[in-house]
């Protein structure tokens, strides 16, 4: 594939600090006259509680990979959820095998603005034996160019990371 | 219940920004483009109106918490009563579901449902972190969020699952973008070849840019009435009113989170057997349990046995070529599985409309006659009311009137289908309009 050459500038929202505007003479020509368009920065901090799924991520910063299970039905709940889906009873926590299959995977090459750095990086389903629902995660060690239909069944393995941020990213799977 | 019939409807032109107007002033062009329709005054409809319902799904795309009531006090609607729906992709499915509400229950004769999202008040990327927020903060969003992502990682399954090909898709995407090529209301009217569509760039594979609607700016507005609602708009009007009624609601949800989608048997529509989907682990995330549910319900309510034979059209909600193909089953336009034959087969398209395709069969339930959202763009809010309004005129026979140009009137419209869907299929509606 020949790459592109881009006839555009990027645009950006860096921009010039404006204090005044022509004003027109006549009054009646002011529906006439072009929207102003101002930058308003916008940043916060939010003070996340993961609640009672926090020991999943206590968990990952221990190499455990965690999930739930219910204790009226027994449905495992691979990514954890304490209140059963299936019949609304608790669930209790359990340790789930660190290998398992890719059920589905993409290979995303743009991304919210929070990733596109990031890119092209592959997000991948995850199945676990005894399990009755996946895991969303990252897959790394695979080529992007090679996405194939191959990769669903792709036995995978659970990697973590050693210094934790505390987020999903803990864990990542890699062929297995 | 009491009948609901929907008697006007306007859009704004959808487009990348609508810089010129705040989203109040875009919401009044299609408020006053569907009371005009009536041939009434802006003023006395206010008096004839009962109350209102607000669709928008975004607060932080504008930075703006309350935009309902801003939109409701532009138009001159209070003191009436109103509320906001919000519903992800699906809160215009659901906000005229909630007119009809309104009117079933003898709460209201004449409601003003309006709908709208301003998109281009943020760069695209992060627009597209925004929508992500649509998706568990804690397990999902953080693991690189990105709905064509999820998506994409859908119909990677459906792929696995039934052969689904990417040239499939693309079919979808021609349909789509050369339907909108008579549609002056679309943002993206394009005649475009299969080649066109995977040379395109990839954005998520297997999906690139031409598998994927884009961000807008736009407002769209539907007025619904009861019996009494329609005689005293008639009165106003001095003119009786095709009487366009909504036969069938049906709604569904399912997880948010795509990795807890049960995987089960199929929820069967009546020309369906148990024996159809033996192997089949539904809903996994190749289908949209959601979407099965509410169709379920809206056909027992318009009394739908054989969708594609019955229904002279359907606007679907297409956010990706995929979905639409995914949609084809969950709405028994076919069996699961056969979604992306029927995509390619021909049966979906515009009769008289040349498309460049070779294409087996003839039209006999053409989906997406506007251009669906792939063309017509998705302003959240606006987007399932968009669709009401292209379906009423379909029913009324008005297409040519309002798009001055016929192409996309399908002749002799009866019966529509409408379907509004929010991320990764967690809440959909169906609406079945009937002339
Ligand atoms: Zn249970």
């Amino acid at each position: 594939m020949s790459k592109k050459i881009s006839d555009r500038v990027e645009e950006t929202t860096e921009g010039t600090i404006l204090y005044n505007v022509p004003f027109p003479k006549n009054i009646e020509s002011l529906k006439e006259l072009s929207p102003i368009i101002i930058k308003q920065p916008y940043a916060i901090d939010y003070i996340h509680s993961y609640g009672q799924d926090s020991p999943w991520f206590a968990g990952l910063s221990n190499k455990k990979l965690l999930g739930t299970k219910c204790t009226a039905c027994g449905y495992v709940f691979a990514t954890p959820k304490l209140s059963c889906m299936e019949c609304g009873k608790e669930c209790d926590w359990v340790e789930l095998p660190q290998e398992g299959k890719v059920h589905s995977f993409t290979v995303c090459y743009f991304g919210a603005e929070a990733f596109l750095h990031e890119t092209p990086f592959i997000l991948g389903l995850i199945e676990f034996e005894g399990a009755n629902t996946l895991l969303l995660t990252r897959l790394v060690g695979l080529d992007p160019q090679e996405a194939s239909l191959k990769w669903v069944g792709m036995k995978v393995k659970a990697k973590f990371r050693r210094k934790s941020q505390f987020k999903p990213t803990d864990v990542y799977f890699i062929p297995a | 219940m009491r009948p609901v019939y929907v008697v006007s409807g306007g859009v704004s032109k959808f487009t990348k920004a609508r810089h010129d107007k705040t989203f109040q002033a875009v919401v009044k062009e299609a408020f006053e483009y569907a009371v005009a329709d009536l041939n009434i005054d802006t003023t006395k409809f206010l008096e004839l109106v009962d109350g209102s319902v607000a669709s928008y799904f975004s607060d932080h795309f504008q930075r703006q918490l309350m935009s309902g009531i801003m939109a409701q006090d532009y138009l001159g609607l209070c003191p009436k009563p109103s509320h906001r729906v919000e519903g992800g992709g699906a809160t215009g499915g659901l906000a005229f579901q909630e007119g009809w509400k309104s009117i079933a229950s003898g709460h209201m004769d004449v409601c003003a449902v309006y709908g709208f999202e301003t998109m281009s008040h943020v760069e695209t990327w992060k627009g597209n972190e925004f929508i992500a927020l649509a998706s568990d903060v804690s397990f999902d969003f953080p693991v690189g969020g990105f709905y064509s992502g999820y998506y994409a990682m859908m119909v990677v399954r459906h792929m696995q699952e039934f052969g689904t090909t990417v040239e499939q898709m693309a079919h979808v995407s021609v349909k789509n973008h050369r339907n909108a090529y008579h549609n002056p209301y679309a943002q993206k009217r394009q005649k475009l070849t299969i080649e066109d569509v995977r040379n395109s760039t990839m954005v998520a594979w297997p999906l690139t840019r031409l598998d994927i609607c884009v961000m807008s700016d736009g407002a769209a507005a539907v007025i619904l009435a009861s019996e009494e609602g329609v005689k005293r708009l008639e009165k106003a009007a001095g003119r009786t009113l095709p009487k366009i009624k909504v036969t069938g609601i049906g709604r569904g949800t399912d997880a948010m989170r795509m990795s807890d989608r049960p995987h089960k048997k199929v929820p069967l529509l009546s020309f369906e057997k148990e024996s159809d989907y033996k192997n089949l682990k539904y809903p996994g995330i190749h289908s949209f349990r959601a979407g099965r549910s509410a169709a379920i319900q809206a056909y027992k309510h318009a009394g739908i046995k054989n969708p594609i034979a019955e229904l002279d059209f359907v606007e679907l909600h297409d956010a990706y070529t995929s979905s639409e193909i995914q949609t084809y089953e969950d709405l028994g336009l076919c069996r699961y599985g056969q979604g992306g034959e029927l995509a390619v087969s021909g049966k979906t398209f515009m009769p008289g409309v040349d498309y460049g395709l070779k294409l087996k069969e003839k039209p006999i339930c053409p989906v997406n006659p506007s251009g669906g959202l792939i063309a017509c763009g998705h302003p959240v809010g606006a987007t399932g009311l968009m669709q009401a309004v292209f379906a009423l005129w379909q029913l009324q026979n008005t297409i040519g009137k309002h798009f001055k140009d016929p192409a996309l009137q399908i002749k002799n419209a009866k019966k529509g289908l409408i379907h509004s869907h929010a991320g990764t299929g967690t809440y959909v509606t169906v609406s079945i309009l009937e002339a």
